[in-house]
């Protein structure tokens, strides 16, 4: 082969709608091998699906039965959306291992040395993500309305409801899949990610009014993203929502705080999950 | 700009990973539909030298091309000239057999039906027809390698890089595994491959690098190689040291008869022929030296290393019509 036949077998600089679609398509590769992974591997999805129904049922159930909520609102009501907002803050821990394992095996290398796009395999990795995250809600509404739950609004504002839910999760799936590259093993990359994200779950509006709480631990929990969601999920289906209530501009305005929160996690850990990757990588 | 016929290139390629310099002014070249076995020991930086030409490493300094792409600022270019089969398994264990090769054709941008069409034909040209629907983790090491390789050829690659391809393989899939790369030269495939086999190299390769410590100490043909180590080691162990031993055993040597420090154990690399020890045998008896034991071994790499490093780098020329 001479270096002129190289040369024009090179030229055809494909569009920018034809590197788009070619970009599409190698995240959708790389989406369903995560798919199949779990369908190998079924327990992979316990945290979106048996944890979530497990959590709704003692939730409701056991700290249910002694919660008195202001106004007398039924427990059930306001804890779904919270347990919605747990659930999927806690299973962005899966980002972190499945990034964290796929980075310590010798597929990488075969799929670094492919004419692919790189970032396909972080971005098909968080699709896979939020696909399990649909489930999760899917799980969590269906024991919700079982045991109680009923969203006083129109299906759009439900269905809005589960939307900032989700993208907050895809936000946190990005933070989860930054940590899971800087550390070196997938059990490193789980006890850093829960240290983080238990906090985060608990310190917040999710399974109590803030109101009750110390000051100073009331001022983090109305300005946690997660009390945010909750509020946001709680406003969209029509459930009591005691921290409307409240003066803090993130209760006053959940929806808007939700997805700001959302944007900003998305706006930081995108490009740096970016660099963290080529760092990885790169020797 | 590169010769044309050349597939593959690198001048004074160095790394360094900590103390440790994996590669030092390392030279390569590979001519167009040729194979290049690159020899050394564990840890000598063959991998090294193959992670930077595959893309998969930038060098400290000196460059590379490979195909006619530089491999740091055309990677993306290279990468669609290249097939490359690690040492480790680059394959996904929880997918089927079929669904890796799939995965490769996809991600190589071969189109729906051309991946369908490939994954089939390599499925069935390496007889793994049968396993193709089942996962990878249950496969053989040698259907592993065979499945790697198949991988590696998706997207019909000119240059392919094949790091120990044989390492860890039975002797027959290693022949099977022979077979299929001659194959692939026939076709007009450039081959690079890392060994720590001698004869694999010499079976395969029709140019040889040894790599030792990062650094290129020989090069030649597999022929000039063997002239420069003898195709054979005479080894003798004496009952006493014995001053005419070493003059008696350079009738058979093509290089220098070392002595071990207690003047017991002589050895050299000797002419491949017929009766070596019997012929020995006779003329350390002749010369009066009391022999205890006498081997001839094919040399092993250590072998092949203990006469470059210690006698001489540069192949010679005069021993030439030693049998290849």
């Amino acid at each position: 082969m001479s270096a002129a036949t190289v040369v024009t077998l090179d030229l055809g600089a494909p569009t920018l709608g034809g590197r788009l679609r070619s970009w599409a398509e190698d995240v959708w590769v790389m989406t369903r091998r995560n798919l199949i992974h779990v369908r190998r591997d079924p327990m992979q999805l316990s945290d979106v699906t048996i944890q979530p129904v497990l959590f709704t049922l003692l939730f409701v159930y056991v700290f249910g039965a002694a919660m008195v909520l202001p106004g007398g609102a039924s427990y059930p009501q306001f804890a779904l959306a919270g347990l919605l907002v747990m659930n999927l803050t806690t299973s962005s821990v899966g980002t972190a291992i499945g990034l964290s394992m796929d980075l310590s095996t010798g597929v990488i290398s075969r799929l670094r040395t492919l004419p692919m796009s790189p970032t396909a395999i972080l971005v098909g990795r968080s699709i896979s993500d939020v696909l399990a995250a649909v489930l999760c809600s899917v799980f969590i509404a269906v024991t919700g309305l079982v045991v109680g739950w009923r969203p006083e609004t129109g299906p759009l504002s439900v269905f809005a409801g589960f939307a900032v839910a989700l993208l907050f999760s895809y936000a946190l799936s990005w933070l989860s899949a930054c940590v899971g590259m800087a550390v070196s093993s997938a059990e490193t990359a789980q006890g850093i990610v829960f240290i983080l994200v238990f906090p985060l779950a608990f310190v917040s509006n999710v399974f109590v009014p803030t109101q009750g709480m110390p000051a100073w631990l009331a001022t983090i929990a109305n300005w946690n993203p997660v009390s945010a969601v909750a509020s946001a999920c709680r406003t969209l289906w029509g459930n009591p929502n005691p921290s409307a209530s409240i003066q803090a501009w993130p209760m006053q305005h959940p929806v808007e705080a939700s997805i700001a929160w959302s944007l900003l996690i998305l706006l930081v850990c995108v490009p740096l999950a970016g660099r963290l990757y080529r760092r990885r990588t790169s020797d | 700009m590169k010769k044309s016929s050349t597939m593959v290139q690198a001048e004074a390629l160095s790394k360094r990973y900590g103390a440790t310099q994996a590669l030092d002014d390392v030279d390569l070249e590979v001519a167009e539909g040729s194979i290049l076995g690159v020899l050394g020991p564990n840890g000598a930086g063959k991998t090294t030298a193959l992670r930077i030409l595959t893309t998969l490493s930038t060098p400290d300094k000196g460059r590379a091309w490979v195909a006619g792409h530089d491999v740091v600022a055309e990677a993306a270019a290279v990468r669609r000239k290249i097939g490359v089969t690690g040492q480790d398994a680059t394959l996904d264990e929880l997918l089927t057999g079929r669904q890796n090769l799939t995965m490769v054709g996809r991600l190589s941008r071969l189109g729906r039906s051309e991946t369908r069409r490939r994954t089939n034909e390599l499925l069935e040209s390496f007889e793994l027809t049968d396993a193709a629907d089942r996962m990878v983790k249950g496969y053989s090491g040698g259907m592993r390698r065979r499945l790697d390789l198949a991988a590696s050829l998706v997207m019909r690659p000119s240059v392919l890089f094949l790091d120990e391809p044989t390492t860890g393989l039975d002797p027959t899939s290693r022949q099977r595994m022979w077979g299929v790369i001659r194959g692939l030269v026939a076709e007009g495939v450039t081959v690079l491959l890392t060994t720590q086999y001698l004869d694999e190299a010499d079976a395969l390769a029709d140019g040889i690098v040894v790599i030792d410590h990062g650094r290129v100490i020989a090069h030649g043909t597999p022929r000039e190689l063997k002239a420069a180590t003898g195709s054979q080691l005479l080894e003798v162990t004496l009952a006493e040291p014995h001053a005419g031993a070493a003059q008696a055993l350079a009738a058979f040597s093509v290089g220098t008869v070392k002595t071990s420090e207690d003047g017991k154990r002589l050895w050299t690399p000797a002419r491949n022929e017929a009766g070596l020890a019997v012929a020995a045998l006779r003329v350390l008896d002749e010369a009066g030296a009391l022999v205890d034991d006498i081997t001839v071994h094919r040399p092993s790499l250590d072998d092949v290393f203990a006469v470059l490093t210690g006698a001489t780098t540069a192949p010679r020329a005069d021993v030439a019509e030693v049998p290849a």
